[in-house]
């Protein structure tokens, strides 16, 4: 894995160059603490058992942040590589395709946990944002997710020919799952028809993992998400290992 | 010296396009060896099968005893490679690139020496897409001298180079090999195969039009020699047809083109001239190019640009 730390390093620092993909991962979560809080408040509230919108959401907003970061960020960004030959640069050096895309995870992970990690203060701050589960746990969950989303943002990227493209497979595949899965409209409050489709979004399953650990459930009482999510990662991955092309 | 990659009948095709078309030559240790042809030819799929990068349909390449495309990370740690096409990220800084190109070879030189080699020093903290066409080949080039490779593989190295910065590289490469290394490189420019090359292969369609040094592909064509100079319109050049060792006497306008050959033939042509009394003006020699080898193999013109 000669090269891993080097290009890991690298990725982090284009990542907080380029403006657009720094704005979804670092400024885009505060300001959705900031948005749907002055739209929902955090009181408490019967239909949500007690607890305040902000609450219940943030696992939700967790699970749009991974998803902009897997589903457009990730497919986005290696369509520009293929398109203007930086893929082909690399894999003429002595790169190897998996010091490529792990670095590229590792990085990608980072940066989404430094965004989370700004998501949790502000909403700590601004609403004192109840959190009842255990910090580890929940951290492995967001990772669990991350990689099972990011894998799909590969296979993506692994299927369109350039970043326009990406991006729009991307947008058609993130903007439903946003709003039908229950992360930015708790599931409680939409009518049940739309609680039907959600069963069959893979979103759907990410929220309810993360807000189980949130509120302190334990993995085995999630075992359905955990293996929905551990399916679409081994399915994404084997296919996108097969699909790549550098160029 | 021996040999350090050996082709042999290699083949690609690219739908109904025969790219390659049954192509065997060998490298020497040491030498620079170019590919040139109009495009189209196959340069670069050619290189691109040494490189590894592609693999023929058929055929074989041994590259210092490996076989590229499937010992690729072998021969990776071993050759240097600047391709036609390719480009960083845009906000990568040179001296980053250098630095993590180093990092993924067993091997590799120090980001400082090869900045001040390449004349990017002063760039090392601009940002790649800030940098000029020269300055992206510049780093181009010390990224595929970072690992200190034994081959290598510039592809259309000068394309878009104004001719100064053209004549700087044709430097830096034979610098390059004066340092030991192989160079194997592709143009579309017969001057730079001509000035650069220790042995030039011509390719066209696919195929292998000729191979050997520049100097003896031109002197293959045999020996005529060419003068030029323009005289006032209405003065008849035939009567010089009469010289001792001119062959033939081509006249455009005011423009004179006198054929020949032998040693004393430039001397016996202004010497005839000096005795008509004709008025004549900017005579000068042309010696046959790998242009005209070209032109005599093909029966086509190379296309400039």
């Amino acid at each position: 894995m000669r090269g891993l730390k080097e290009l890991t390093w690298i990725n982090l620092k284009l990542n907080i160059r380029e403006p657009v993909g720094a704005f979804f991962t670092l400024a885009f979560p505060p300001l959705m603490v900031v948005l749907f809080g002055a739209m929902y408040g955090n009181d408490p509230s019967p239909i949500l058992g007690g607890y305040g919108s902000m609450d219940v959401s943030m696992p939700g907003y967790t699970a749009v942040i991974l998803s902009t970061v897997g589903l457009m960020n990730i497919p986005i960004t290696i369509g520009a590589y293929r398109e203007f030959g930086v893929l082909r640069r690399y894999q003429a050096s002595a790169m190897r395709p998996r010091v490529f895309i792990s670095a590229d995870v590792i990085a990608n992970m980072l940066m989404t946990i430094l965004g989370l990690a700004l998501l949790v203060l502000f909403g700590w701050l601004l609403y004192d944002v109840r959190f009842e589960g255990n910090v580890l746990s929940y951290v492995l969950g967001v990772i669990w997710c991350g990689l099972a989303i990011f894998a799909f943002g590969y296979l993506i990227a692994s299927l369109a020919p350039g970043a326009r493209t990406a991006q729009v497979i991307g947008m058609v595949l993130f903007f439903p799952m946003m709003f039908l899965s229950g992360a930015t409209i708790p599931m409680e409050i939409l009518p049940e028809s739309i609680q039907n489709i959600a069963n069959y979004l893979p979103l759907t399953y990410v929220v309810n993992l993360l807000r189980g650990l949130w509120f302190g459930e334990a993995w085995r009482d999630h075992i359905l998400a955990v293996t929905i999510l551990a399916g679409i990662l081994i399915v994404s991955t084997t296919c996108a290992a097969r699909l790549f092309r550098w160029e | 010296m021996s040999k350090i990659i050996e082709v042999n009948e290699i083949t690609k095709q690219y739908g109904s396009v025969q790219a390659v078309d049954g192509v065997t030559f060998h490298v020497e240790e040491g030498e620079i060896f170019g590919i040139v042809g109009p495009n189209g030819a196959g340069k670069t799929t050619t290189i691109e099968c040494i490189e590894g990068i592609r693999r023929p349909d058929s055929g074989s390449v041994d590259l210092l005893g490996y076989v590229p495309w499937k010992d690729r990370m072998e021969v990776a740690e071993r050759i240097g490679i600047q391709l036609q096409e390719s480009a960083l990220p845009l906000r990568i800084r040179v001296r980053e690139a250098l630095d993590l190109f180093g990092a993924l070879y067993e091997v590799h030189g120090d980001s400082q020496v090869l900045l001040d080699r390449l004349e990017l020093a002063d760039k090392a903290k601009a940002m790649f897409g800030k940098l000029s066409g020269g300055q992206k080949q510049r780093l181009f080039i010390a990224l595929a001298l970072v690992n200190r490779p034994q081959v290598v593989f510039f592809d259309e190295l000068t394309t878009g180079l104004d001719p100064h910065a053209r004549r700087s590289m044709w430097d830096l490469v034979r610098q390059i090999r004066d340092q030991g290394a192989t160079v194997f490189l592709t143009t579309h420019f017969m001057e730079e195969a001509e000035r650069l090359c220790d042995r030039v292969l011509i390719m066209d369609e696919g195929r292998i039009v000729a191979l050997d040094t520049p100097e003896a592909l031109i002197r293959s064509l045999g020996v005529e020699r060419r003068l030029v100079f323009t005289v006032a319109d209405q003065w008849d050049s035939q009567s010089l047809v009469e010289l001792p060792r001119v062959d033939r006497v081509e006249q455009i306008g005011e423009r004179v083109v006198v054929y020949g050959s032998g040693e004393r033939f430039a001397s016996s042509v202004v010497h005839g001239l000096e005795t008509s009394g004709v008025d004549f003006r900017d005579l000068r020699t042309q010696d046959p190019t790998l242009e005209d080898v070209f032109l005599s193999l093909t029966g086509r013109r190379m296309q400039e640009e």
